[in-house]
C-alpha cells in the first residue's frame, strides 16, 4: 500500500494494518518514521513532490524490495506540503516470515527513496527559505543495497 | 511537449510548468538543455550547471542521450531530498 498524502498519519494504526492483513502468515514486521528534526532555528519544513512519477518511483522501489525478499505486505506513506518540527514525514512498514528480511526490505526501501522518490525539502529558517541539499552520504547509503 | 520544472528551478525560471512545440533540432534531453539555457536569463541560471540537473522522460528517470518527442513530458529538478 502506497500513499502520497498532505494528512498525517497514525503509524500505530497502520502497523496493525498490516499485521492484520497478512495474520497467520507473518512472523514479524518491521516499521520506520521518518520526523522533522527540529535543530538549529528551523521553523518549518515544506515538502514539495512531483505528482505521479513519485508514486510510480515508489511503487518501483517496493517492487524492487518484493523481489529481493519474501514479503508479505508494505505499507510507505509519505506526507507532502508545510511540516512542523516534531511531525511525522515517511513511514515504511514490511512484514515477512522472519525478522531478517523484514528490518533489510524496510531500511531498503527508506535508502532508495531518499535518492529515488522525487520529493524536494524547503527549509523556512530564521533568515528565510532555503532548499535543502542532497547529501552525498544518502546516494552512499542506497549504493550498499 | 509539456515542461516541468521543481524546487529552486522553477523559481529561478519563473513557472513550474509550460507546454512548448518540440524545438527545431532536438532530438534528446542533452540538446533540450542547450536550447533552454538560450530562452532567457532565468533558464540560462537554472541551467548554468547541468551536472547537477536531474531529468525525467514520462515520469522516469532519463540520461543527456535520452530521446524526447513532442508527445513527452520531460520534467527538469534538483537532486531530491525527500524522506
Amino acid at each position: 500500500m502506497i500513499r502520497v498524502q498532505a494528512e498525517d498519519f497514525d503509524p500505530g494504526a497502520e502497523i496493525a494494518a498490516l499485521s492484520d492483513a497478512c495474520a497467520g502468515a507473518a512472523g514479524a514486521v518491521a516499521s520506520f518514521t521518518g520526523l522533522v528534526r527540529g535543530n538549529d532555528d528551523l521553523v518549518a519544513m515544506t515538502l514539495e513532490h512531483y505528482p505521479g512519477m513519485t508514486e510510480r518511483q515508489l511503487a518501483a522501489i517496493v517492487a524492487e524490495a518484493e523481489s529481493r525478499w519474501p514479503l508479505l505486505g508494505v505499507t510507505v506513506i509519505h506526507r507532502f506540503g508545510r511540516l512542523l518540527p516534531g511531525e511525522r514525514i515517511v513511514m515504511v512498514a514490511t512484514a515477512s516470515g522472519h525478522r531478517g528480511a523484514a528490518f533489510q526490505a524496510c531500511e531498503f526501501i527508506m535508502d532508495w527513496l531518499k535518492t529515488k522518490a522525487p520529493f524536494w525539502k524547503l527549509e523556512e529558517r530564521q533568515d528565510g527559505p532555503h532548499w535543502v541539499e542532497a547529501k552525498s552520504a544518502d546516494d552512499d547509503q542506497a549504493a550498499r543495497w | 511537449m509539456k515542461l516541468l520544472y521543481f524546487a529552486w528551478m522553477r523559481g529561478k525560471i519563473g513557472c513550474g510548468e509550460e507546454s512548448v512545440p518540440l524545438p527545431e533540432g532536438v532530438d534528446n534531453v542533452g540538446q533540450l538543455i542547450s536550447w533552454l539555457q538560450g530562452r532567457g536569463p532565468g533558464y540560462a541560471d537554472a541551467f548554468a550547471r547541468p551536472g547537477l540537473i536531474r531529468c525525467a522522460v514520462n515520469q522516469n528517470y532519463a540520461n543527456a542521450v535520452a530521446t524526447v518527442t513532442d508527445a513527452d513530458e520531460v520534467a527538469f529538478f534538483p537532486p531530491i531530498t525527500g524522506g
